[in-house]
């Protein structure tokens, strides 16, 4: 069976071996890999093939498709591998980025090269290694199923190999299968981790168990930037079990045997607090702000054209707003850290997506070098960006409490405190206008953006934003592809102390709603089919044709429904990725929306395993849906209203729809496909309540009261 | 002192009676399979069955399930139905809900041996998956069931 094992136990290089990596921990003398060819790849003298993976798991299906990348060069025998997350150390940095990282839909794109190498330049040496044992030239042997097989037949496993390769000296070029001559590249294979993910044997950061360990709770300012004044921790302190009661600079820890200790008297503890300005915050102001902003013009992302002399000759105008929440990322595993301090050392475990940001703030936190901060990666519940926070916020709070009380701790976070404290997907407004000719011509659009920036204010900044425009925050608005003669986007950044990160498609998240719509509304207005629309103004755009074509052809479009159903189409290019989607709805007398079927097409390049872009797209698609339905966190006096999944709903089994998913098949570079399947479905669905009722949807989550005045089937929208 | 049956295996435990029995299972018995999601009952992360029923158990206070037979995702053999089904449907992302959507399925499929849609519907909605692998739950539900049904044949 594979073992999935945190790094702890990662068998080191062999005594005489000097190639590889030092690695901070190496596992029991027994354990030791004879061959240790790079960072990546460890083989025992037992046959054991350890991978050593960079990136971390939080559900996309990294510790399965880049060890498929590793042994399709390899050639090992895929059921004796073995997945470890690697440590902290430059040889892991993103190929792209000065840091470990998982994020932004890279894992696959960015590490194919890398680990393809590193699996052809240990296949190389362990064939030298064979070549070398029976004098035979290395063209004449090969890899396979784990062994070295000479033409005569023969063959020698790879452990019998190990102790030799490791003296064999490293190719300094090696040759890459031919796509399509491999065992693993382009098939299905099934997950090397749900064994222990359904045996619920696999350990995620919430699980760490170390001796003497403690575990906190923080009770947090109630309103963003709010500071302790005094608190009050007598009754807090005497309940069973509580073994702390101390201030830090995230709040007021609550440290006990276990989390049920710590949050029982968490809520017996007194704290008052100054709030600040931050008391004063709402989203319903916020929204008559962002409203006025809407019509001044703001920093120019795209020119192109005479906007003007478009909109002044135009026949006609289209004019709407448009409106998309907060989100919270609400991982399922709520947000926790371990840290432990001792012999000059702090050891944090923690399910990160950003483990060198994990090691800087800790070591700043703790005052430890951060050469003597060691993290280790364990499985992420949930990442969706959340997981790579830009202050590395539950990583800094174990850091903070671990400091605090010289003892072992994890902290957990409650639900509540994760959907209250942030951080969260910006909320955004915008304006659009369309200009058309007499002839039903688009001549001219104009779109107006306003919202936070989440790379305002740190260190990526440097690369993110340009002449006052974060790029993310106009993504997919600047650059859609649609061939229109004339237009203009600009953005107002607006600033206010909500904490805003990243969250699954980022800026495409909004920017496709919000493009998608309206160029819905558009065609619509000009009396055309979206479809035929949309294909009329991506002339020459073969993979964004091909992805709309296909969703189409699939889902039928043009073809009847039953009665009370409709379709609609969007279309988003993303992190690399082509997808268009198309969904398939009814509206019930209570305005309340069902998604019956969602068909997808995916042109995401070269691929590694069909089934987890399937599995990313059913994901994308569920999540972009949760958000479209339900997703939305409002603040009042300064505090956020929702709390848990009771207010803050997201998409159950009784709403899934029926997903089926196309990949076109393409020789093109990879793409991203862990986010490019979320931008679309909100606003195919959006698109296809129009086409049912006649009511356009402008602010999302789509509210069933707005929906309850129009039975199906009366639409004025035309079917398609 | 209380006494909890989990697994068939007997546990005193010294705990407060009101402890919620996931926080038991986690932090007293070290039976870390039991998912941690919400606290208060919305998410099914901590589902395990007792008496045969799917419970959430961060809002079943230790007390209340004393003597009775708790099963948690530890107490389902690897080559279950239910589990075999997941792995080959390939069903986990993160994984973190699964072993609540196992125990609940397992749970279901005790009562309902071959459950419809709406069944499922039903019995599956208070197990929330943000990966969004529902669709894949769902058949993997349909071929446990019929890989039971093969069994007593």
């Amino acid at each position: 069976m594979t073992g999935l094992e945190e790094n702890s136990s990662l068998p080191g290089p062999g005594p005489d071996l000097i190639i590889g990596t030092d690695f901070p921990h190496t596992g029991p003398e027994g354990d030791r890999a004879a061959f240790a060819p790079n960072a990546f790849i460890r083989i025992a003298a037992d046959n054991t093939v350890t991978f050593i993976i960079p990136k971390s798991e939080m559900g996309q299906g990294v510790y399965t498709s880049l060890p498929m990348l590793i042994a399709e060069e390899l050639g090992c025998d895929w059921n004796s591998i073995r997945v470890v997350a690697s440590p902290v150390g430059k040889e892991y940095y993103h190929t792209w980025r000065p840091m470990m990282n998982t994020g932004g839909s890279t894992s696959v794109r960015s590490e194919w090269e890398r680990l393809s190498f590193a699996g052809a330049a240990a296949r190389e040496m362990l064939i030298a290694a064979a070549a070398k044992t029976w004098k035979v030239a290395p063209s004449t042997c090969h890899a396979g199923e784990g062994r070295i097989i000479h033409i005569s037949g023969k063959s020698l496993s790879f452990g019998e190999l190990a102790p030799l390769a490791a003296g064999m000296e490293i190719p300094e070029t090696v040759s890459l299968k031919r796509p399509g001559t491999g065992n693993f590249l382009g098939k299905t294979v099934l997950s090397l981790d749900a064994p222990t993910k359904v045996s619920g044997t696999a350990r995620y950061g919430i699980d760490v168990r170390l001796p003497g360990m403690l575990t906190a709770v923080i009770e947090r300012p109630p309103v963003f930037g709010a500071k302790v004044t005094a608190f009050d921790a007598e009754k807090a302190g005497s309940v069973p079990g509580v073994r702390a009661v101390v201030q830090v600079p995230s709040g007021i820890a609550v440290v006990a045997d276990g989390f049920a200790q710590a949050q029982k008297a968490r809520k017996l503890l007194k704290v008052t607090w100054d709030e600040g300005t931050g008391k004063d915050l709402s989203t319903s102001l916020m929204r008559e702000e962002y409203r006025n902003l809407a019509s001044r013009p703001g920093t120019v992302a795209r020119n192109e054209g005479d906007p003007g002399g478009a909109f002044a000759s135009a026949e006609r105008t289209i004019e709407a707003d448009y409106e998309v929440p907060y989100l919270a990322h609400a991982c399922m595993e709520p947000l926790n850290a371990t840290a432990a301090i001792h012999d000059g050392l702090c050891d944090v475990w923690v399910g990160s997506q950003s483990q060198t940001r994990d090691r800087d703030f800790a070591a700043a936190i703790t005052g430890i070098p951060s050469g003597k901060v060691r993290v280790h990666t364990l499985f992420l519940g949930g990442g969706f960006g959340r997981r790579a926070n830009p202050a590395a916020d539950f990583t800094s709070m174990a850091a903070e409490v671990a400091r605090a009380i010289s003892q072992p701790v994890r902290v957990i976070w409650t639900r509540e405190d994760d959907m209250k404290g942030g951080y969260y997907r910006p909320f955004w407004y915008d304006r659009l206008r369309a200009s058309l000719d007499g002839k039903n011509r688009l001549t001219g659009w104009r779109h107006t953006i306003v919202g936070q920036s989440i790379f305002a204010g740190i260190p990526a900044a440097a690369v993110m934003v340009k002449d006052g425009i974060d790029i993310t925050s106009v993504e997919g608005a600047s650059d859609h592809p649609y061939d229109i003669p004339n237009i203009l986007v600009d953005l107002h950044t607006t600033t206010n102390p909500v904490p805003v990160q990243w969250w699954r498609s980022v800026g495409h998240s909004h920017t496709a709603f919000v493009v998608e719509s309206f160029l819905d509304e558009v065609a619509h207005a000009a009396g055309k089919d979206p479809l035929v629309f949309r294909r009329e103004l991506l002339k020459g755009m073969t993979r964004h044709l091909g992805v709309v074509d296909l969703a189409a052809s699939k889902a039928g479009w043009g073809t009847p429904l039953p009665p009370g159903r409709s379709r609609g189409i969007a279309l988003a290019e993303s992190f690399g990725s082509f997808v268009a989607q198309v969904a398939e709805v009814s509206v019930d007398p209570a305005g309340k929306v069902r998604v019956h079927r969602v068909v997808c097409a995916i042109d995401c390049g070269r691929y590694v395993n069909p089934d987890t872009i399937a599995a990313q797209m059913e994901g994308g698609i569920v999540f972009g849906l949760s958000a479209a339905l339900h997703g939305e966190i409002t603040i009042k006096d300064g505090r956020v209203e929702q709390s848990n999944f009771n207010t803050y709903p997201v998409l159950r089994m009784n709403e899934m729809p029926e997903v089926e998913v196309h990949i076109v098949q393409s020789t093109e570079a990879p793409g991203g496909v862990g986010e490019p399947g979320v931008p679309p479905i909100a606003p195919a669905v959006c698109n296809a309540i129009f086409s049912l009722t006649g009511k356009r949807i402008r602010r999302l989550p789509i509210r069933p009261e707005e929906l309850k005045q129009a039975p199906a089937g009366t639409g004025q929208g035309k079917r398609p | 002192m209380i006494t909890l049956q989990v697994n068939n295996q007997e546990y005193e435990v010294d705990v407060e009676p009101d402890t919620p029995l996931l926080w038991v299972l986690r932090d007293t018995l070290g039976l870390q399979g039991t998912k941690y999601g919400c606290g208060i009952g919305q998410c099914g992360a901590c589902t395990v069955l007792i008496d045969g029923e799917a419970v959430k158990s961060c809002v079943r206070p230790v007390s209340l399930v004393a003597g009775k037979a708790i099963t948690t995702i530890e107490g389902i053999p690897l080559d279950h139905p239910v589990k075999q089904a997941w792995i080959t449907g390939n069903v986990p992302q993160c994984g973190y809900c699964q072993p609540g959507q196992v125990m609940a399925a397992v749970g279901l499929l005790q009562k309902i041996p071959r459950p419809g849609d709406e069944d499922i519907d039903k019995a599956m909605a208070g197990n929330i998956c943000r990966c969004g692998t529902y669709q894949r739950i769902r058949r993997a539900i349909h071929a446990a069931s019929a890989m039971k049904e093969g069994e007593k044949r």
